[in-house]
């Protein structure tokens, strides 16, 4: 793969950076931290691997579940509705439900990743929770398209590779152990901590989030997260102090 | 298992991806949709923190994610580097659980 974050120069203030930003001694803290998550998604595709096999998906099935799905949650739900003994459409429907959450970040990253056709679409297939939290929490367009490229793409190993010793070994190792469920969450609490900087930042936080809370006990899994999309609606009124911490 | 369903999966979860990537991509859109557009993260983040740290399913819960998301919290407040505010948040959780609260 060619080197996406830099296929097309931009104007602007990135254009006094260097050439090589993946190099930029700044996003250092930015690959320690995709690698971080990279391992614990790891772990976590460890036990997908061995729960696909076990609810009768092959090896094969399974790491190509992992290669072309690359949405955990929905993978996670499919196996576990076919394992269930649920139908192909029951497992299907929950699991394309999840996957919708994607499409919503998508509508962020479109905007911001350049490069050609093909370069954009592999760049669709990574937009997924960890790729996108990395990418909105620096500060300056380059950043925000290395942290994207290269959380996806540490994922997209981790979570593979993972899927594939799962598959092949059949024994879970169990991420609860570890604490790995917290993992995530507070990966995403550090991620989600430079949005807070401005009055309507923390105010479509705070809505999404007890909009999520609220909705969990009766939406089915993966429509609260939707949902919380709506709190962006506090962002209607002009804005006239002007201190919005994120670029479009 | 059956290859309908893998593929149909794959086909679905592209879909989404794509059709949001490509759906607002390279146009000039009013400043109210691009003010709501960068509010997605802090919305859709946030939720994920509770989620991810208060159910399980459909069920809310307080279990020891609670202990270990709040750990992080402090941690991130205090400017620590994200792979500390991780480890943190994952060593508290398997403690606490490992004490005996589940």
């Amino acid at each position: 793969m060619t080197d996406p974050a830099h296929a097309r120069p931009s104007a602007g203030p990135s254009a006094a950076r260097p050439p090589h930003p993946w190099r930029d001694p700044a996003l250092r803290p930015v690959v320690a931290a995709s690698v971080t998550l990279g391992a614990a998604v790891g772990v976590f595709a460890i036990s997908f691997g061995v729960g696909s096999v076990s609810a009768g998906a092959s090896v094969l099935q399974t790491c190509v579940m992992s290669l072309l799905v690359f949405t955990g949650a929905s993978q996670l739900s499919a196996v576990s509705v076919i394992g269930a003994g649920g139908t192909t459409a029951s497992a299907l429907g929950g699991a394309l439900v999840l996957a919708a959450r994607n499409g919503v970040y998508a509508l962020t990253m479109g905007r911001r990743i350049e490069g050609r056709l093909p370069t954009r679409l592999v760049a669709a297939q990574l937009t997924i929770d960890e790729s996108t939290a990395m990418s909105v929490a620096q500060d300056d367009p380059i950043a925000q398209r290395a942290a994207f490229w290269i959380t996806g793409l540490s994922v997209y190993v981790f979570w593979n590779t993972g899927t594939l010793i799962g598959a092949l070994l059949g024994t879970a190792i169990d991420p609860v152990t570890f604490g790995l469920d917290a993992a995530f969450p507070a990966a995403y609490v550090a991620m989600v901590w430079p949005q807070l900087r401005s009055p309507r930042g923390r105010w479509a936080a705070l809505i999404g989030s007890v909009l999520c809370l609220a909705l969990v006990p009766v939406l089915p899994v993966g429509v609260p997260i939707l949902c919380a999309a709506l709190a962006v609606l506090v962002g209607i009124p002009p804005d006239h102090s002007a201190t919005q911490g994120i670029t479009p | 298992m059956t290859w309908t369903l893998v593929l149909a999966l794959a086909a679905g979860a592209f879909a989404s991806k794509a059709v949001g990537f490509f759906l607002l991509a390279g146009r000039p859109l009013p400043a109210v949709v691009d003010r709501c557009l960068a509010l997605i993260p802090a919305a859709v983040v946030a939720a994920l923190v509770v989620k991810d740290t208060f159910s399980s399913g459909q069920h809310l819960e307080i279990d020891p994610r609670a202990l270990g998301v709040g750990v992080a919290v402090v941690a991130v407040w205090r400017r620590a580097p994200f792979v500390l505010v991780v480890v943190l948040a994952a060593t508290v959780t398997a403690v606490a659980r490992q004490a005996g609260w589940r």
